[in-house]
């Protein structure tokens, strides 16, 4: 028996600018997702149920971009895209191009467990939704005026852009334009985490980990990114679970969230150790963070970037609930 | 060293094949090998080498890439591919595609033109419709075996990799390895090479499973799980695609070598024949240094191998044929 260990992340590389009111509900978000998750490892839930629940609650919110509150494609619609994985039998579930599916996690978990197939994407995937009678909404209902903004910021920018979260207003206040940290290629003022994720080991030692996004606002339509990506964005093996946030192209050509496992399995490194390794020496020019657990209990992050929303917590009682460095 | 390239039509094929069968796809392998061998002799760079030689095997009906694959439950095509440069670990990926008659050439092309990595379905037709590549009616792709194939599937309502051999258990569990039997005549095609600097690519396409849903996604166009490429060798997968996925085949060879200091036919045969279920997955790669690995736990795989030396091989099975 090991103690449980859970971890949430709402994205990596934040605008050091970021209004405190915004900072703070992004706090309280991340503690009540944290609190869900270790609410139900109490009542011995599995892990792979666990890192379901809580992903599902970072999507219906619309403070992070997931679900409801995704960043937008170039033609203002909502393409979002998620993955699981069961590390016990390295079960995987993948999503892309949904439109309609309110929860895309949940769809990623039946199409692990529900199809003969590990990943099901666009006109596909919607139709799968569909027969499993899982709850969907009108495209209209991910969208938030926010969003609308942001898209309209990004084009006129003419530049994939991340940031949905800084109000309109608090973009032109930020002076984070002129600012030398940047993401993507862009100042950070508009750069924005873009993804959440959850990982889990129970206290059976079981890792999973799970991924969802909207992608990046004013991508084309039909991107896909890393987070349904297995291997790239979302990992979990007997040893470990991990999800990751930030520069998509980095994280697949890193296949970041493998290569954390990798390390433990083939050089014996230690969670933390391979955490570091990876971040360190895995991202050349990329900024990209991480979560992740082990079966032993350990909970550890990294990134290599400005701040990444997140939330850990151990069965010992520690927790923390941090943004920055 | 000189050059090596590396190149497969498919894992799982039966040993029942029979000759008429056989012959115009290990001339099929022959002919794309000589196509590898002489760009390559010209000063080619591996990633164009690559993305000819695949070029080539999807043009090519007997394989199950572009023209020859195979059809999804509806009847329909749906291509995928991806590419990357071992060098700068770029790399490009498509899903869903349906006119787009060389898949992996859209793949380069999402990797160059655009500042994405993958593009599917709609979108990447889209896509594929703004940078004028050669599209044609889905129509072209659909051949009669193939439809054949789909009807034997849907009659024995199972998802396979292959036409010749019914499969016992068409529920997905952990422990199954659906295709035990798991012969297939097509799967994949795929290559891999590297210049004599040791500039190292890879490149895979495919049309999936018989009879797989429509949006399905499968390893083809996953980076770490079909294609890899870094500076230590180039890899390309081929089998059950959701086993490559969750096993980040590709990858794995690469980080054994990287972490455990393995060789490269170490590398991949631990991968094939400890990592993975038998009858499952198939792979070529090529080194650095120039060595060559194909090994594969299924009956047999349609591969293609040469070296700058002057040496060649094309094989089916155990045997190869030393040209």
């Amino acid at each position: 028996m090991v103690g449980w260990a859970i971890a949430v992340h709402g994205g990596a590389g934040v605008d050091p600018n970021l209004p405190p009111r915004r900072q703070e509900e992004a706090k309280q978000l991340l503690t009540h997702c944290l609190n869900l998750g270790i609410s139900a490892l109490r009542s011995n839930a599995s892990a792979v149920d666990v890192v379901e629940l809580v992903v599902r609650q970072l999507e219906s919110n619309p403070l992070f971009n997931s679900g409801r509150g995704s960043a937008l494609t170039a033609k203002g619609t909502v393409e979002m895209e998620a993955s699981i994985m069961d590390g016990a039998k390295r079960r995987c579930g993948a999503v892309s191009g949904l439109s309609t599916v309110k929860n895309p996690v949940s769809l990623a978990r039946l199409v692990m467990e529900k199809s003969p197939h590990s990943y099901l994407a666009f006109s596909g995937a919607e139709e799968f939704a569909r027969q499993q009678g899982v709850e969907v909404e009108n495209n209209e209902y991910f969208i938030t005026p926010d969003n609308v903004g942001m898209l309209k910021l990004a084009k006129e920018a003419n530049t994939i852009m991340f940031d949905y979260r800084i109000p309109i207003a608090g973009y032109e206040k930020c002076a984070g334009l002129e600012s030398s940290v940047k993401m993507n290629g862009l100042p950070i003022s508009i750069y924005a985490p873009e993804t959440v994720g959850c990982v889990v080991v129970d206290s059976e030692g079981r890792c999973a980990a799970a991924t969802s996004t909207g992608g990046l606002m004013n991508k084309m339509s039909g991107r896909i990114g890393d987070s349904p990506l297995i291997g790239a964005g979302t990992y979990a093996c007997e040893v470990c679970g991990v999800s990751c946030t930030g520069e998509g192209e980095a994280i697949i050509r890193g296949t970041l969230a493998r290569e954390v496992a990798a390390v433990m399995e083939y050089k014996g490194l230690r969670l933390q150790e391979a955490v570091d390794f990876v971040i360190k020496h895995r991202l050349d020019e990329g900024f990209a963070g991480l979560i992740a657990v082990s079966n032993k209990g350990e909970v550890a992050y990294g990134f290599n970037c400005n701040g990444m929303f997140r939330g850990c917590a151990t069965e010992d009682g520690f927790m923390e609930v941090e943004i920055w460095e | 060293m000189g050059w090596a390239i590396a190149l497969h039509g498919g894992a799982g094929v039966p040993y029942s094949l029979p000759p008429e069968r056989r012959q115009p796809r290990e001339e099929a392998l022959r002919h794309c090998l000589q196509i590898g061998i002489k760009a390559l002799n010209s000063k080619m760079t591996p990633l164009d080498v690559v993305e000819l030689v695949v070029r080539e095997l999807e043009n090519i009906p007997h394989f199950n890439a572009g023209r020859g694959s195979v059809l999804t439950n509806k009847g329909t095509i749906e291509m995928e591919a991806s590419i990357m440069d071992g060098n700068t670990m770029k790399c490009g990926a498509v899903s869903g595609l349906t006119t787009v008659v060389n898949a992996v050439s859209l793949a380069r092309l999402v990797m160059e033109n655009t500042p994405h990595i993958y593009l599917a379905f709609d979108g990447a037709e889209e896509f594929a419709r703004q940078q004028g590549v050669e599209t044609v009616d889905s129509s072209h792709f659909i051949t009669e075996e193939n439809i054949e194939r789909l009807n034997q599937a849907k009659e024995a309502n199972r998802v396979q990799i292959d036409y010749t051999q019914p499969i016992y258990n068409d529920t997905k569990s952990e422990t199954e390895t659906p295709f035990a039997n798991g012969d297939s005549q097509t799967g994949t095609v795929g290559c891999v090479a590297v210049d004599s600097n040791g500039n190292l690519a890879s490149a895979t396409s495919t049309g999936g499973l018989v009879n797989k849903m429509v949006g399905r996604i499968g390893d083809t166009s996953v980076i770490g799980a079909g294609t890899y490429a870094n500076e230590l060798c180039a890899v390309s997968a081929t089998g059950v695609g959701e086993v490559i996925i969750r096993g980040t085949v590709a990858r794995d060879v690469a980080a054994l070598m990287e972490f455990k200091g393995l060789s490269l036919k170490e590398a991949a045969n631990i991968v094939i024949h400890e990592r993975t279920p038998k009858g499952t997955v198939g792979l070529v790669a090529v080194s650095a240094a120039g060595d060559i690995a194909m090994p594969y736990n299924t009956p047999g795989m349609f591969r293609a191998s040469a070296t700058e030396d002057g040496y060649s091989e094309v094989a089916i099975w155990s045997e190869p044929i030393i040209e």
